[in-house]
This record gives structure tokens, C-alpha cells and sequence, in this order.
């Protein structure tokens, strides 16, 4: 039995399927983050695949994966601030109760 | 043929990361979503060592499973109670959730299976054709401006931290 490059895609598009129920699903801010971290990590999975079974003499994808890894790291911490301030002022994280910015 | 260990690694490693993913968004409990969330990123970085990217799966370990998670888990314990459990969804929501996930599932499976960019070359002969990728060769490609070389988008995601070390520290700071 060989582990061709569909064994590793198939998870890929589960985890990025179960992101997107969630993004779709829940209510709670931090819950969609997660959903989103789910379905990067998917994308990102899927990076490193082609370029280990396609190109494996090169490392772009790799590089690539690192760079959303990073950018990745920056936009979570960004949103979890708007999420504590937005707790702040409004008492939930629901996302339902954020209907107005500050003007 | 790989062997028998590579394919062992594979099955509970993709196991783990199917079902973990799933019972991260369905969790009611928004910490144990957190911690599922941290299973599947962990199961994720052993896939990277399988596929011989030592450096990324370290990168993912400390970046994600270190320093991403712990944020999640402050900010979960900033705004909520531990134990609480959010409302049970609505039923449209969740048919609607579930239609379109099981939609795209679909089709991007389709789509993959009737590709036929997937050749045939299985996990072993990948890692043999290809030459092992030391710390050499990720600093050359990290600190160089010709060809296959990324010193500007270096510098960018340098330049974009520090904005978001500004930024995270303007928007929650307390007034």
C-alpha cells in the first residue's frame, strides 16, 4: 500500500469542511476564530503536500506555509484585542450584540 | 511500498485530525474547542515531520500550538465563565451549516479524485527524490533578493509583526 498524495489531501478537506460548519454555525466570536484556524491550517496542509509529492526538489510551498503561519499568528492577536475591547464594551462576545461601531 | 510504521503514523495521525476537527466547531464548551483545536494543529505538525519538513513542523508547534493556543485560552477565560456552555444552535442554522460543509466536502472530493495531477508517486520515493531541506538552505532562502529568495517578504512580516504588537496593544488597552 502506498501513501500516494490523496491520502494527505482527504483529511485537508474534512478539517476545512468542519471549518466552514463552524464559521457558518456558531455565534460566539472566538468560536468563528477557531473555525478560521481550522480551515488556514487546512490551506496550509495543502501547500506542503504539493509541494512535497509535485515539487520535491523546491521548498516554495514550504516558504509559503511559513509566511501564513506568521501573518496567521499577527491576525489571531489583532482579533482577539478587538475581541476583549469588544467584550469590553458591549458585556458578550456574542456576535449578534455587535450591531453599531463607535460612531 | 512505504513502510508499515509510515502508514501506522498516517492512520492515527489523519484519524485524529478528522475527528478532532469535527468536534472542535461542534463542541458546546468553548475551552474544550480550544483544547480540540490544539489536538488537530499538534496533528498537523506531525504530518509535517512525516513529510521530512522538520523546520515547519517546529515552527508550527511553537507558533500555533504555543503561542496562538495560549492567546485563544486567555481570551476564552477573559470573556467567559469556565463551564459555560453557549445556546444550542437553531435548527435552520445548523441545516443550513450543514448543507453547505457537506456540499463543498462533496465536491471538493470529486474534484480530487477525478484530478489526475495525482500521480502515483507514493511518500517514500517523494523524500528520496527530493534533497533533504537543512537550516542551511531556509537561511539562504530567507536572507537573499534573487531567485527563489525572500528577504523582502521577510522584512514585510518583520515590519507586520511590530504593527500588530502596536496595534494589539492600542486596541485593548484600557481607556
Amino acid at each position: 500500500m502506498d501513501l500516494s498524495m490523496l491520502w494527505y489531501l482527504v483529511p485537508s478537506v474534512i478539517m476545512f469542511a468542519a471549518g466552514v460548519y463552524g464559521f457558518v454555525t456558531r455565534k460566539n466570536m472566538i468560536a468563528l476564530l477557531i473555525s478560521l484556524e481550522l480551515m488556514l491550517n487546512s490551506a496550509d496542509l495543502n501547500f506542503v503536500v504539493f509541494n512535497r509529492f509535485l515539487f520535491p526538489g523546491s521548498m516554495e510551498g514550504m516558504v509559503f506555509t511559513l509566511f501564513a503561519i506568521a501573518i496567521a499568528a499577527a491576525e489571531t492577536a489583532i482579533a482577539i484585542a478587538i475581541i476583549v475591547n469588544i467584550y469590553r464594551a458591549v458585556g458578550n462576545t456574542d456576535i449578534n450584540s455587535v450591531k453599531k461601531m463607535k460612531y | 511500498m512505504d513502510s508499515v510504521a509510515n502508514i501506522i503514523l498516517y492512520f492515527v495521525v489523519a484519524i485524529c485530525m478528522t475527528v478532532f476537527s469535527v468536534m472542535a466547531v461542534t463542541s458546546r464548551r468553548i475551552l474544550r474547542a480550544a483544547t480540540y483545536l490544539l489536538f488537530v494543529l499538534i496533528s498537523t505538525s506531525v504530518i509535517y515531520f512525516q513529510l521530512g519538513y522538520e523546520f515547519l513542523g517546529a515552527v508550527q508547534i511553537a507558533v500555533y500550538a504555543g503561542g496562538i493556543m495560549v492567546l485563544f485560552v486567555f481570551a476564552i477565560l477573559l470573556t467567559r465563565k469556565p463551564g459555560d456552555m453557549s445556546a444550542p444552535l437553531e435548527s435552520h442554522r445548523r441545516a443550513l451549516g450543514i448543507s453547505i460543509s457537506v456540499a463543498g466536502c462533496v465536491l471538493l472530493l470529486l474534484a480530487l479524485f477525478y484530478m489526475p495531477l495525482l500521480n502515483g508517486v507514493s511518500l517514500i520515493e517523494a523524500i528520496n527524490s527530493g534533497n533533504r531541506i537543512t537550516m542551511h538552505d531556509i537561511g539562504v532562502a530567507f536572507t537573499g533578493t534573487s531567485r527563489f529568495q525572500y528577504l523582502l517578504p521577510f522584512e514585510a512580516v518583520s515590519v507586520l509583526l511590530l504593527a500588530c504588537i502596536i496595534g494589539g496593544v492600542v486596541v485593548a488597552r484600557k481607556r
